[in-house]
C-alpha cells in the first residue's frame, strides 16, 4: 500500500532536491489563498497602502470587510441561497441516481444495456446544450422564480455520473448477498433499501461530497437558471460584485472566502470520501 | 405473465432518473442541435438558414482567426497544450515526489484543497495575486522588487491567455495529484525493490516500471482534463469577461456572449454543437472503458 520502499531505498541517495521541490511548490500553492485571506482582514486603507506580505510589520486585523458584505452586499442571504440550492441538488440526483443505477446493476429489463451506454454517453452534453430550451420550459411553467427549476436542472445533469458511479459500485457487491434476499421474498424495493443502500454507504458519500461541492462552487447554471436575485447564490452574488467592485480587494476579498470556506470544511472534515469520489470518478 | 410484470416493475427504477434525462437532457439538445441551422433571432426559431452559422462562426475573427492564430478556438486549443500540460506535470511531479516523504498528507492536503475551491473564488484570488499595482499584487510586488515595472497581465491581450491558464492550472492540478497518487500507491513494492536491487536507479525504476503501469491512469486524467478545457466558462468569465476585446474568449463564451448578451440563438446553439462534437471523440476514449463491468465479476 505504501511508497515505504521506494522510500527507504531512496533513503540513501540525495533528498534535499525532493524536500527543495516539494516545499517551492507548496509555498506557490499556499500564497495566493493566503493572500486573499490576509486581505480580506484588513482595513482597506492598509489594503491599498502596502502589500498583503507585509502584514507582519504592522498587524492591524478587522472583520470590518465581513460585516460589510454580509449586512450591506447581501451576502448573508446569498449564502442561505447557497444552502437552499445546493441540498436539494446534493439530494435529489443521488435518491434518482441509485434506484436506477441499482437496477442497471442488478434487476433485469429489456434494453437495459443499452439504456445505461446512452445514460453514460449524455456525459458529453454540456449544459450550454440544453440552457436555452430549459430557459424556456421553465419560463413557461415559471420555475425559474424559485428553486425548483435549478434543482432539477443540477439534478438532470449530476444523473449521468451519479448512475454510472453507482452502478459501478453496486455491480461489485456479493452476488450471493442479493440474490439470498431474492430467495427469502424480499422486494426488489426492500432488497434496494435494506441491503444495497447501506453496504454502499462509502459510495453514497463520496457521491454526495462531489456533487455538494459541484453545486456549491457553479457559477454558469446558477447564472442563467436563478433569474430571481433575491434567490441568488454566493457564486453569482460574488461573480456580480466583480463589475461594480472590480478592484475593491476589500470587498471582493471577503466575499471570495465567504464563498470557499464551506467547501473547504467540508474538504477538511471530509477529505477521505472527497478523494474517493474524485477517484472513482476518473479512474473508473 | 408474471415474468413480464416484473421485468416492468425493474423499469420502474429506472423511470425518474430516465424522465428527467429526457426533458432536460436528450430533448432540449435536439432543440439546439435544431437551433443551430436557424437563425434563432431572439432565442426562437425563426428561420431554418442551414450551415449559415456555422460559416458565420468560422468566419468571426474572435471564433476563429487562423490570419493572426487568435479567437476562441485557438485560445482552447492553447488551453489543451498548457493547462492539460502543466496539470499532468506539477500533478506527476507532486505525486511521485510526496510518495517519498514522511509529511505525504500534509503536502497533499495543500494540492487538494484547491480543488474544492470555486472557479469564482479561485479567480478573485487570483485577481489579488495578477493585481497591477506593486503595493496589491504580489506577483508584481515580486517584480518590482527585481526592477521591473509593473504589468497589467490580465489587460494585455498577449498575457491575458496564460494568466487564467495559470490560475486554472493552481486549481486544477490536485485532480492530478489526487488520481495519480493512489495510482502510484497501488504499484506492488516487490517490483521496484527488485529492479533496485538488479541495480536501477530510483529514476530509472519510477520510468521502467511505475510510469507504464500508470498509464491508464494518466490517461484518463488527460480524458478528464480535456473535457474540463471544451467546458471552461466561469474562470474566464470571473478575470477577464473573455477580455480585453474578446482576446480571451473560449468556446463556452462565445456560446455565452452570442446567446445571453446578443439573443442571438442560432449563432449561440453553433458553438454549443461545436462543443458536443469536440467532447465526443474525447470521451469516446473513456466510454469504451465502460463496457467491461457486469455484475459479479
Amino acid at each position: 500500500m505504501s511508497g515505504s520502499a521506494l522510500a527507504n531505498l531512496k533513503s540513501g541517495g540525495r533528498r534535499w532536491p525532493i524536500h527543495l521541490t516539494l516545499l517551492v511548490l507548496s509555498v506557490i500553492w499556499i500564497l495566493p489563498v493566503l493572500g486573499v485571506t490576509i486581505t480580506s482582514l484588513r482595513r482597506p486603507a492598509d489594503i491599498s497602502a502596502t502589500g498583503w506580505w507585509t502584514v507582519l510589520q504592522d498587524p492591524r486585523l478587522t472583520l470590518d470587510n465581513y460585516a460589510n458584505v454580509i449586512n450591506s452586499l447581501g451576502f448573508g442571504k446569498a449564502f442561505l441561497n447557497s444552502i437552499l440550492i445546493t441540498v436539494p441538488s446534493t439530494v435529489l440526483p443521488i435518491a434518482i441516481g441509485s434506484l436506477a443505477a441499482f437496477a442497471f446493476a442488478w434487476l433485469r429489463f429489456w434494453g437495459r444495456r443499452t439504456l445505461f451506454l446512452i445514460v453514460v454517453a449524455l456525459m458529453v452534453l454540456p449544459v450550454q446544450a440544453g440552457f436555452v430550451p430549459i430557459l424556456q420550459m421553465f419560463s413557461a411553467l415559471g420555475l425559474n422564480r424559485w428553486y425548483v427549476g435549478i434543482w432539477l436542472a443540477h439534478t438532470a445533469f449530476a444523473l449521468p455520473f451519479a448512475i454510472f458511479l453507482l452502478r459501478g459500485f453496486f455491480v461489485q457487491l456479493p452476488r450471493e448477498l442479493l440474490e439470498s434476499a431474492q430467495i427469502d421474498g424480499a422486494s426488489r424495493l426492500r432488497t434496494f433499501w435494506q441491503i444495497v443502500i447501506p453496504l454502499s454507504r462509502p459510495a453514497l458519500a463520496s457521491l454526495a461530497v462531489f456533487q455538494f461541492l459541484w453545486v456549491w462552487n457553479e457559477l454558469l447554471m446558477n447564472l442563467i437558471f436563478v433569474s430571481n436575485g433575491d434567490l441568488q447564490p454566493l457564486t453569482v452574488h460574488t461573480a456580480a460584485l466583480l463589475s461594480t467592485y472590480g478592484q475593491q480587494f476589500d470587498i471582493l476579498s471577503a466575499s471570495a472566502v465567504l464563498l470557499m470556506i464551506v467547501p473547504l470544511l467540508v474538504f477538511l472534515a471530509l477529505q477521505r470520501y472527497f478523494v474517493r469520489g474524485i477517484v472513482a470518478g476518473a479512474v473508473k | 405473465m408474471k415474468s413480464t410484470r416484473h421485468k416492468v416493475g425493474a423499469f420502474l427504477f429506472t423511470l425518474p432518473a430516465l424522465l428527467l434525462l429526457l426533458v432536460f437532457l436528450v430533448y432540449p439538445a435536439i432543440l439546439t442541435v435544431r437551433m443551430s441551422l436557424d437563425t434563432g433571432a431572439g432565442l426562437r426559431l425563426t428561420k431554418f438558414v442551414g450551415l449559415d452559422n456555422f460559416r458565420q462562426l468560422s468566419n468571426d475573427r474572435l471564433f476563429l482567426d487562423l490570419g493572426s492564430m487568435s479567437g476562441a478556438v485557438i485560445n482552447n486549443a492553447l488551453w489543451l497544450v498548457l493547462y492539460v500540460g502543466s496539470c499532468l506535470g506539477f500533478g506527476l511531479l507532486v505525486a511521485a515526489l510526496a510518495d517519498r516523504v514522511s509529511y505525504e498528507r500534509i503536502v497533499k492536503t495543500i494540492f487538494f484543497a484547491p480543488l474544492a475551491i470555486a472557479a469564482t473564488a479561485a479567480g478573485v484570488i487570483w485577481l489579488l495575486v495578477y493585481a497591477p499595482q506593486a503595493n496589491i499584487g504580489i506577483l508584481n510586488g515580486i517584480l518590482g522588487a527585481a526592477g521591473v515595472d509593473p504589468v497589467g497581465w490580465l489587460g494585455l491581450r498577449l498575457t491575458v491567455n496564460y494568466a487564467i491558464i495559470a490560475a486554472a492550472v493552481w486549481a486544477g492540478t490536485g485532480l492530478v495529484v489526487v488520481i495519480l497518487s493512489a495510482a502510484i500507491k497501488a504499484v506492488p513494492d516487490e517490483l521496484i525493490e527488485a529492479a533496485m536491487l538488479d541495480g536501477a536507479s530510483p529514476r530509472q525504476s519510477f520510468r521502467h516500471i511505475v510510469m507504464p503501469l500508470i498509464a491508464i491512469p494518466i490517461s484518463v486524467v488527460v480524458v478528464t482534463l480535456a473535457i474540463s478545457v471544451i467546458k471552461v466558462f466561469d474562470i474566464v468569465y470571473v478575470m477577464s469577461h473573455g477580455g480585453p476585446s474578446g482576446a480571451s474568449r473560449v468556446i463556452g463564451y462565445t456560446y455565452y456572449v452570442q446567446t445571453f448578451e446578443l439573443d442571438r440563438g442560432g449563432p449561440g446553439a453553433a458553438a454549443a454543437v461545436v462543443m458536443i462534437l469536440v467532447t465526443i471523440p474525447i470521451m469516446m476514449l473513456n466510454v469504451r472503458r465502460f463496457q467491461g463491468q457486469e455484475p459479479g465479476q
